[in-house]
């Protein structure tokens, strides 16, 4: 199975967690790892999902892209190889 | 986590606000299947066999740019060079290839078709004349050929010949393109050393010792290297290559898995990734920012070279860690028009001729996208070039020469090319004339390199 990355980004209000989870669950992804911070007011969450089988991640990407914009955040979905071969040896 | 969000947040900062991105995904493909005595004949056969090869070019570029979230600035062909195709070819039959590769390249969809080159630097075929005449109205009637000529190489020396014909060609495309001052020259270098599987234009072409396909990829990112320096205001030099080493092995991982993933997808072989730092003319991308990073008031300040030549090597180190096909140019690149910061420099008078040349000694690939007067007279030129070419053929490195003699412009002016083309000022040449040398011609011989074979 393969393994993606969200990023979300934007100024912080109630919701923002639930809007993207539920994204994430109607499309079968499993979240296998979570982190949120809050600086200054600025929302920040990182999550690393594993996508089934049968999803294409550039039209998971779309969706989380959709559910950024009626959130008002912005969402970055990517493969986690990049991070793979980024950042480690 | 798998991944800190520290290297995670790295990742997409770098992309996000230090214009992190890869320059080009270049598909390089070889043209030897594609002879025919009849010139439509190998036309038919070159747009088919580049329009077959490359038909999934531009949508697997966009989809690996979308799965893994780094731009992918330009795509790019790269093709066999067009004069070793010859078949007892006039120009006009090299024109009727032109077009066919411009077609090609227009129903690909991609920015660029770089190899309407000649291999030059011991002497002349029939074809490499042929073609060579037709250059400046092949690249000034169409917008993505690329033209290259070898004119020197260190096995071989210095071929002034074609040094004074590859001027001639400079010159001609400049008036063919006078309203858009001069633009054609743009997409035509000159090469000492020229490597085969490099992905950056305008000198790309694909080499005679390489696959039928392959996927060269070029890197770019002097706004990362830039944020490291600045990360790093007490580091001394040593300190700071480490530091640049670290971010360049990063970015060059990404670039090598682009180009993995477009290869196997595309199902031809992964060529090479060239390390270089492109700049572009958006503030912040720019090369001499980074020098000015580590401590010069201006690019161009005495400092200058010694500064390029520690970014150059360090990045070739991190860049070597990171990926075990490097190829290509890899380096930094310092074309004038391209990169804000050497725009100013110039502007401000910190950056000369004579400085950028002193550069090119020690860092990738030479006197790149620089703008002289129009009325230079055409053996200042030439000569220009066989400096330019010394310094590659003595080190054993490649070195070009890419300038724009931009018509009716004087020192001072300043033209715009547009797009990854940038604007340059106009620069001062040395007038001293070095006609009588440049008439000459010959060939300089090849340098003694310590009785090596």
């Amino acid at each position: 199975m393969e393994k993606a990355v969200v990023t979300v980004m934007g100024e912080d209000k109630v919701g923002i967690v639930a809007g993207i989870a539920k994204e994430l669950a109607v499309n079968n992804c499993n979240i296998i790892d979570i982190s949120q911070t809050l600086r200054q007011g600025i929302f920040a969450m990182i999550l690393i999902i594993q996508l089934p089988e049968t999803l294409a991640l550039l039209y998971l990407r779309d969706r989380l892209e959709e559910a950024g914009e009626r959130l008002g955040v912005k969402v970055v979905l990517q493969h986690a190889d990049i991070f793979q071969y980024m950042h480690r040896l | 986590m798998a991944y800190s969000s520290e290297e995670i947040m790295e990742t997409i900062n770098m992309v996000e606000n230090l214009h992190f991105d890869i320059r080009t995904v270049t598909l390089g493909i070889s043209l030897f299947d594609c002879g025919d005595p009849n010139p439509s004949a190998a036309a038919q056969k070159i747009y088919d066999k580049i329009t077959k090869t490359g038909a999934q070019l531009i949508s697997t570029v966009r989809m690996m740019e979308k799965t893994y979230g780094i731009p992918i600035v330009n795509t790019r062909v790269a093709v066999t060079p067009i004069s070793l195709l010859d078949h007892g070819y006039s120009s006009e039959d090299f024109l009727v290839i032109a077009y066919a590769l411009e077609k090609a390249a227009n129903t690909l969809g991609i920015d660029f078709l770089g190899g309407f080159s000649a291999l030059t630097q011991k002497g002349f075929t029939k074809g490499d004349l042929n073609l060579i005449a037709i250059i400046p109205q092949v690249l000034s009637t169409t917008e993505k050929i690329c033209g290259s000529l070898n004119v020197a190489s260190t096995k071989a020396g210095i071929n002034m010949d074609a040094i004074n014909h590859a001027t001639e060609v400079i010159f001609k495309a400049a008036g063919l393109t006078a309203e858009r001052n001069g633009i054609a020259c743009a997409k035509l270098v000159v090469f000492a050393n020229a490597p085969e599987d490099n992905p950056f234009m305008a000198g790309a072409f694909h080499g005679i010792g390489e696959a039928d396909a392959a996927i060269n990829i070029g890197i770019s990112g002097p706004g990362v290297v830039r944020a490291t320096i600045e990360r790093c205001p007490d580091h001394d030099l040593g300190a700071l290559a480490e530091e640049i080493k670290k971010t360049v092995f990063k970015i060059t991982r990404a670039g090598e898995l682009i180009g993995r993933k477009v290869s196997k997808k595309l199902g031809v072989a992964f060529g090479i990734v060239d390390l270089s730092l492109a700049p572009t003319p958006t503030p912040g991308d720019s090369v001499a920012n980074i020098l000015e990073a580590m401590g010069l008031a201006c690019c161009g300040a005495h400092g200058t070279t010694a500064a390029l030549a520690l970014l150059n090597d360090a990045v070739k180190k991190g860049g070597a860690m990171a990926s075990s096909s490097v190829g290509g140019l890899s380096g930094s690149f310092i074309p004038v028009s391209e990169d804000a910061g050497m725009i100013a420099a110039v502007q401000c008078g910190a950056l000369s001729l004579s400085k950028l040349e002193a550069m090119t000694a020690v860092c990738s690939v030479g006197l790149d996208m620089i703008a002289i007067p129009g009325d230079t007279p055409q053996e200042i030129i030439a000569a220009l070039i066989a400096d330019e070419m010394a310094i590659g053929v003595v080190n054993n490195k490649t070195t070009a020469v890419r300038i724009i003699p931009v018509p009716g412009k004087k020192v001072g002016d300043k033209v715009s090319f547009g797009g990854l083309l940038g604007e340059a000022p106009v620069m001062a040449v040395n007038n001293y004339s070095p006609k009588k040398f440049v008439e000459r011609g010959g060939r300089i011989p090849a340098p003694l390199r310590a009785l090596t074979n």
